[in-house]
């Protein structure tokens, strides 16, 4: 793990990158990265993440500032921004279950190649995906999903990474953690090594690449 | 009593002593309210909480505690915090023993319409698809009709949350099950005649026993013409 300036964080990213960015309503999304996301106007981005929040919050800034190409969400009720570029035919918005797409992410953090999950089924949800019957239940199968960067919002880090969360801002970070090529962290507090006791860690230190440096 | 309350009130007399119960937004929101006394019941927010309590006090929120809308709450005694592959394991994983739903559409046997009207309202699924496909009872609160329209339909004309039948739906005016598959009155609300209830259905209804018979035959209850969910206005 190594400490890192925010700007210099963001600029590792390309333009056209796939990004999962934790949050729910933008509860625990990395907010500075979103922010400096949009200041050094990353575009064609791909975005995997519970849902796009609202004008103004969260990934709703990305939203806003027309810097995505696709989003594969499970929600995107309270961003009419998103709702009216999905309908111009300027962004594409691919909706997954909530429960399959924390699976999906967990799938590919895990080594897995997908999930076999009965939601969805008979649904317009199922449409083009395979069924796989075990034990007579269907199952849909859903593949894996991985990104070139994960954008982690942690309560607190430790000098070497350790991460822990803060109730509901938790949600999808840790999942995430582990499933993208380079995973950066914004942390609302760092401490020195040893004031997360061990088992109070919820994302082990070798998972993250890098922690933004406080400013 | 609103409506709303009406509803709530009569799914809250659903709740069992220890029961984790999932509430969606909206109506279902409500039940909280009336618990019976005397039993303790786990209520989870699918964004990572059991033990969700009261909106704070002015001053005291804390942005890292939010109900599945992002508004936010505070914790009970006893609560707990997880991430969204837990979340979603108590709700598919046969944790979760009630859900509670708001719904655009209920059928005749069971199915229901809740999370998109194509072409005006695509809001996306959320958790609705895993909490039907995966809690053990699936109630549905919703008023029984909508701009005069029936909600309780032989067909779904909207998407469909899931192939499995919900277990119960409670309206303003009455609740209805699905016992063998077939939309069955079980009760109607204090001073809703089951007349009253038939002609805002468009569902074929049958009757629990219990229930007095309608004297209306079914034909003459003019429930029969309504114009389709989904166009102008």
């Amino acid at each position: 793990m190594r400490t890192i300036k925010l700007e210099d964080a963001v600029a590792m990213i390309p333009i056209g990158a796939t990004l999962m960015v934790g949050g729910f309503m933008g509860v625990g999304t990395p907010e500075p990265l979103v922010d400096e996301l949009v200041r050094q106007q990353k575009g064609d981005l791909t975005v995997i993440a519970n849902d796009t929040a609202a004008p103004g919050i969260g990934i709703g800034k990305l939203i806003t500032a027309r810097l995505l190409r696709r989003v594969i969400v499970s929600h995107i009720g309270l961003n009419p921004d998103t709702q009216q570029q999905m309908l111009a035919g300027e962004l594409q918005v691919d909706l997954v279950p909530q429960g399959t797409l924390a699976e999906r992410i967990r799938a590919g953090g895990f080594g897995l190649g997908g999930i076999l999950t009965a939601t969805g089924i008979g649904t317009i949800a199922e449409e083009g995906k395979q069924k796989i019957a075990v034990d007579g239940r269907d199952y849909l199968l859903e593949p894996a999903l991985r990104a070139h960067f994960a954008l982690v919002h942690a309560f607190i880090a430790d000098y070497l990474g350790n991460l822990q969360y803060a109730l509901t801002a938790r949600n999808f970070n840790p999942l995430m953690a582990m499933a993208a090529d380079t995973v950066i962290v914004q942390a609302e507090n760092i401490v020195p090594v040893g004031v997360v006791a061990p088992d109070h860690v919820v994302t082990p230190a070798p998972v993250v690449d890098y922690l933004i440096a406080k400013g | 009593m609103d409506a709303q309350s009406l509803i709530a009130r009569r799914i809250a007399q659903e709740l069992r002593d220890g029961m984790l119960v999932n509430l969606g937004i909206g109506i279902p929101t409500l039940v909280a309210n009336f618990v019976p006394e005397g039993i303790h019941v786990f209520f989870q927010s699918e964004n990572g909480l059991i033990g969700t309590g009261p909106v704070p006090e002015p001053g005291m929120v804390l942005p890292w505690l939010t109900d599945a809308g992002g508004k936010p709450v505070t914790a009970l005694p006893g609560a707990c915090a997880f991430d969204s592959a837990m979340s979603f394991g108590l709700i598919r994983g046969g944790h979760l023993d009630i859900t509670v739903l708001g719904g655009l559409q209920v059928d005749q046997r069971g199915l229901l319409a809740n999370w998109m009207v194509p072409g005006k309202m695509v809001p996306g699924m959320g958790g609705a698809m895993d909490l039907v496909a995966g809690a053990k009872r699936v109630i549905v609160a919703m008023q029984h009709t909508a701009k005069g329209r029936p909600k309780i339909v032989r067909e779904c004309a909207l998407p469909l949350t899931s192939n499995r039948p919900v277990d119960l739906v409670v309206t303003e005016l009455a609740v209805i099950g699905f016992p063998d598959g077939q939309a069955t009155l079980l009760e109607t609300q204090e001073g809703v005649a089951v007349e009253d209830v038939i002609a805002t259905t468009e569902a074929e209804l049958a009757f629990a026993p219990e229930l007095t018979k309608p004297t209306l035959p079914r034909a003459a209850s003019g429930a029969a013409s309504f114009p389709p969910v989904g166009d102008a206005k």
